[in-house]
């Protein structure tokens, strides 16, 4: 590194920030201080260094004294760091000769006492003015944005951003990916939404169509996304079409082919029904299904399985549609920007095994209840016991797997008004009593509370208490045949037992699976429960660390639809506004390498997220491709010699930050 | 003809490993022996620290000091060859950084004693006897050196004009920098003469090094049959090249063995322990934080192996000192 060029002339600005930093640190004590420290010409106070008058201040302040690098002590540098490189830059400072020392957030929220917050500032105004003295002048670079975008997840979330985003984003391509074989996601299963009480797939189903039909989305179904490299702008993305054994531009929907199967019976669990009714090996998973085209499971299917068949489905399609050797193929596009809609995971109810899921008959999810009780359902939309009868009585638990210190602490938000809804409709259907055992009946939206209040007075049962098991052991001959729900009741103070004919279990929301691989891929954070963590929980609610992804619906935390639906807006929002600025800056904090030290070890090209650092075989030394480099700073951290340096956090600048410090 | 530059040899805490690398000259020593006039070698010539003593300050051309410094009579002689020479060379990783000796700096005398002269295996049982500096006997006093707490570098006690690096310095290293003074060519001084790069520069596996360097397990030599055709690093064998300095030609792991870093660091870094943890840490890829602590544990004392060569010098330099009552 070379040393300044000119002598610096440093300028000391401390804010006052009213009494945020004035109330605890000796503010005139401070720039007493700062202004005797090597290289300070000048240091002064103000009361709001970020106001009109206060960057006046440093402009004037750098045309009285000569000032060449400017230290500003306030607030976090991610409040105002850009506000202050600007005010440097105006007042013909190369801005990367400012640094901003944060005495608010760092010190005097987090000090109680006066004279050690006084000490801690001056620390850290030292190690300030020390590093400023070695910042070199550098220049931001900007990079066109890449105006098409990448959604993933094909559920509400998805769809409602890909069409905005399609609708205002003339001639660039939404290239929606969904994993399934249909977009719509768990919606799609439900149905009747709640408070409202309209049919989800009247409300859904053309939305999917015109997903489908929309000239500005590319709709990738049935594929997963792969690799993601690149950065805000300008990322390269590999998505992988499963193979569905059928050609998606021939496959015309007739589904001759289904019924041409040599199985005649439907006798593999529908994966869309969660297995409730049956499909045979080629399908579609329900009938609104879009695309409307079939597919094959190759482990059902007997060709795929065993080599042999009469393929009396390929004798059926007129299209000469099948194809029984279609391979997993990938495509590589250019985005600019990637909407993450991945959605939730409904808890697995096996975890709570005093619930008897999975081992008593006629204990169900709710997401099960969804299913008998829509019309394209395994039983048309009635729910019916094991034995075919009408259940009489039917009990619903709430919170399962939520506000549950052995599984999930935190409330999953939908439950309780979902299994308002399914009461009505259970009840609707069936005549049947239904009790909701709850906690805490938790309604805060719009129409919500009225919502509970209409459930009542319709007769709903509603017992507060948590459910200690569901057992067929049964004590009064009442009881016999039936499932028995023993809670506390809180309000009356004593322990029931309920028989019902059915139990419903009100399993909370989960993220995804494989969300910690997504994450990974997309360089993106979690939360301490899993899911997708935005940039900040109120003023950057669909942001994320990584510039250009952008977070909607339940990958970010348990939401409902209306919820979902404006997030799947706001995050198409700030897509499109950077894809209408146009050009994104780039800090220049790049990793450099020394070429006098590189040993050519390697070890920092295994650590790089961003495929920046390359090997040159000649030279025998790694290079750093600029435009890639995010300037994370792992390499220039993992360099077992000190070749690697990251500009702006140059060693030296680090070192002397520190000694200031200590 | 003109005076023979006069040289002289040294030892301090050391193995006796440098003086061999001095004999592993072979012929060349003759050629160097005929260039100059040797006039102090304990391990080889009979001079006595008198002759020194005599000569006139500056008088000797280089002086090769060899160990690190834990003796008070170390000190004496270093600062006596030092006033003594025009040049001093810190000849070996002891000399350079500290080298093994300088991990007794993870104790101190009394522990060190303790342990030496009661606690060992090979101690009777109940015995205290402790060297003393000074003791009455018939005949007169007796004087030991005094036992320091903490181990140095040649360069933490006097000036040192260049280093030698190397456990010990091979015998083309030791014939360059012979060469470099008898003609006058030196670097500037406080330069290491040795490589400026990290090992892998010269290291013929780094070839066949991954360009992902990344591993799942780490392997003692012991437990694996290494391929002597791949990168060890690859193989999950812990390999200090990259953190070290070049010079040595990979002799070691031309041999079969991993470098265990004697070299020490390259001038950009400057604490070899903290560069090599971060490195060793860095290479290591598993997401499972219980799997990867159980695969770092296999890296045993990892002080010893961090900071085999360099403890005195490093940023730690020594465990702290029991507070004195």
């Amino acid at each position: 590194m070379n040393p300044p060029a000119e002598a610096p002339r440093i300028g000391v600005f401390v804010c006052d920030c009213g009494f945020n930093i004035l109330g605890v640190v000796d503010v005139p004590a401070v720039v007493k201080f700062a202004a005797a420290l090597p290289g300070v010409v000048h240091a002064e106070e103000y009361k709001y260094m970020c106001s009109d008058p206060g960057q006046d201040l440093i402009k004037k302040a750098v045309q009285e004294h000569g000032l060449n690098r400017v230290v500003v002590a306030s607030c976090s540098p991610t409040l105002h760091e850009r506000t202050f490189r600007r005010v440097v830059s105006e007042a013909g400072i190369n801005p990367f000769l400012f640094n901003m020392v944060n005495i608010r957030e760092g010190v005097s929220w987090v000090t109680e006492d006066k004279v050690q917050a006084t000490e801690k500032a001056e620390s850290l105004i030292d190690a300030g003015v020390r590093r400023v003295t070695l910042q070199e002048p550098l220049e931001a670079r900007s990079e066109p944005v890449n105006p098409n975008v990448l959604v993933i997840g094909g559920g509400i979330a998805g769809m409602h951003a890909s069409l905005s985003l399609a609708n205002a984003n003339r001639g660039a391509k939404v290239h929606l990916v969904e994993r399934q074989p249909s977009i719509g996601g768990n919606m799609a299963r439900f149905d009747k939404t709640f408070p409202t009480l309209d049919c989800a797939s009247c409300i859904l189903t053309p939305k999917m169509t015109e997903v489908k039909i929309h000239p500005n989305i590319r709709l990738h179904s049935y594929s997963e996304v792969v690799s993601v490299d690149g950065y805000v702008g300008n990322f390269d993305v590999t998505i992988e079409h499963k193979p569905r054994y059928i050609n998606e531009d021939l496959c015309i929907g007739c589904l001759k082919c289904i019924e041409a199967c040599v199985f005649k019976d439907a006798r593999f669990p529908n994966e869309f029904d969660l297995g409730l009714a049956k499909r045979k090996p080629i399908y579609i998973p329900f009938p609104q299904a879009v695309p409307t085209k079939v597919l094959i499971d190759p482990h059902d299917c007997l060709y795929l399985r065993l080599g042999t068949c009469k393929k009396t489905c390929i004798d059926a399609c007129e299209k000469d549609a099948i194809d029984l050797e279609q391979k997993p193929d990938r495509v590589s596009l250019k985005v600019g920007t990637i909407v993450v809609a991945t959605g939730f995971k409904p808890f697995d109810a096996r975890r709570k095994p005093q619930y008897g899921y999975g081992v008593l008959p006629n204990v169900y999810t709710a997401l099960e209840m969804e299913r008998f009780l829509s019309p394209t359902g395994p039983t048309e939309g009635v729910p019916l016991l094991q034995d075919g009868r009408k259940p009489e009585t039917v009990g619903i638990i709430h919170c399962v797997g939520s506000r549950d210190k052995n599984t999930n602490e935190y409330c999953s938000k939908v439950c309780c008004m979902y299994s308002l809804k399914l009461a009505h409709l259970i009840k609707e259907r069936t005549g049947a009593e239904v009790y909701n055992f709850y906690i805490d009946m938790r309604t805060p939206g719009k129409g919500y509370e009225e919502f509970y209040e209409r459930l009542l007075s319709e007769g709903l049962k509603v017992i507060r208490g948590r459910v200690a098991e569901v057992t067929k052991a049964a004590l009064t001959r009442a009881e016999k045949d039936h499932l028995i729900i023993r809670a506390e009741d809180t309000l009356a103070g004593f322990v029931r037992r309920i028989p019902v004919d059915m139990v419903v279990l009100a399993v909370g929301l989960e993220p995804q699976s494989d969300t910690q691989e997504l994450r990974r891929m997309l360089n993106l954070s979690c939360g301490h429960e899993g899911f997708l963590q935005e940039l900040h929980p109120k003023l950057a609610p669909v942001s994320t660390a990584t510039d250009g992804i952008f977070i909607a619906g339940a990958c970010q935390g348990p939401k409902d639809i209306p919820e979902t639906v404006a997030q799947a807006g706001a995050a198409a929002s700030e897509a499109l506004s950077l894809i209408h600025r146009g050009v994104v800056e780039i800090q220049p904090y790049t990793a450099v390498v020394n070429e006098e030290l590189c040993s050519g070890c390697k070890v920092c090209i295994g650590m790089c997220p961003y495929d920046a650092i390359g090997y040159d075989e000649e030279k025998r030394v790694v290079h750093v491709t600029e435009v890639k480099c995010k300037g994370c700073g792992v390499c220039a951290a993992a360099c077992p010699t000190g070749a690697m340096d990251q500009q702006h956090f140059r060693k030296e600048l680090v070192m002397a930050e520190i000694a200031g410090v200590i | 003809m003109a005076e023979k530059p006069k040289v002289a040899l040294y030892w301090c805490a050391s193995c006796g490993g440098c003086e061999e690398a001095v004999v592993d000259l072979a012929e060349a020593i003759l050629d160097v022996v005929a260039a100059v006039d040797i006039v102090f070698w304990p391990v080889a010539l009979d001079f006595k620290v008198s002759d020194v003593e005599a000569l006139p300050d500056k008088a000797i051309a280089v002086s090769f000091i060899n160990g690190a410094v834990r003796l008070s009579e170390q000190k004496e002689m270093v600062e006596l060859l030092r006033r003594k020479s025009q040049l001093v060379v810190a000849f070996g990783s002891c000399s350079h950084l500290g080298g093994i000796p300088g991990l007794a700096n993870l104790w101190d005398k009394a522990s060190i004693f303790d342990w030496s002269y009661s606690k060992a295996p090979s101690m009777e049982p109940g015995a205290t006897t402790r060297p003393m500096t000074k003791i009455q006997v018939p005949e007169g006093e007796l004087e030991l050196p005094e036992f320091w707490d903490t181990v140095k570098s040649l360069n933490q006690v006097i000036d040192v004009d260049y280093y030698l690096p190397g456990c010990p310095p091979t015998p083309k290293l030791i014939a360059n920098a012979v060469q470099a003074i008898l003609t006058g060519k030196l670097p500037p001084k406080g330069a290491v003469l040795a490589g400026t790069k990290a090992l892998c520069s010269e290291c013929d596996l780094n070839e066949t090094k991954p360009d992902k360097l990344l591993i799942q397990d780490i392997k003692r030599v012991t437990e694996v049959q290494l391929d002597l055709k791949k990168c060890y690093l690859a193989q999950g064998v812990l390999c200090m090249g990259p953190v070290t300095r070049s010079g040595c030609e990979a002799l070691c792991i031309n041999g079969g063995m991993p470098c265990t870093g004697c070299f020490g660091p390259v001038q950009e870094s400057p604490d070899y322990g903290g560069k090599a943890l971060s490195f060793v840490a860095s290479i290591v890829d598993l997401e499972d934080p219980a799997r990867a602590q159980e695969v770092l544990a296999k890296v045993a004392d990892p002080t010893g192996i961090f900071y085999r060569y360099s403890l005195p010098t490093s940023k730690l330099g020594r465990k702290k000192m029991p507070r004195r009552k």
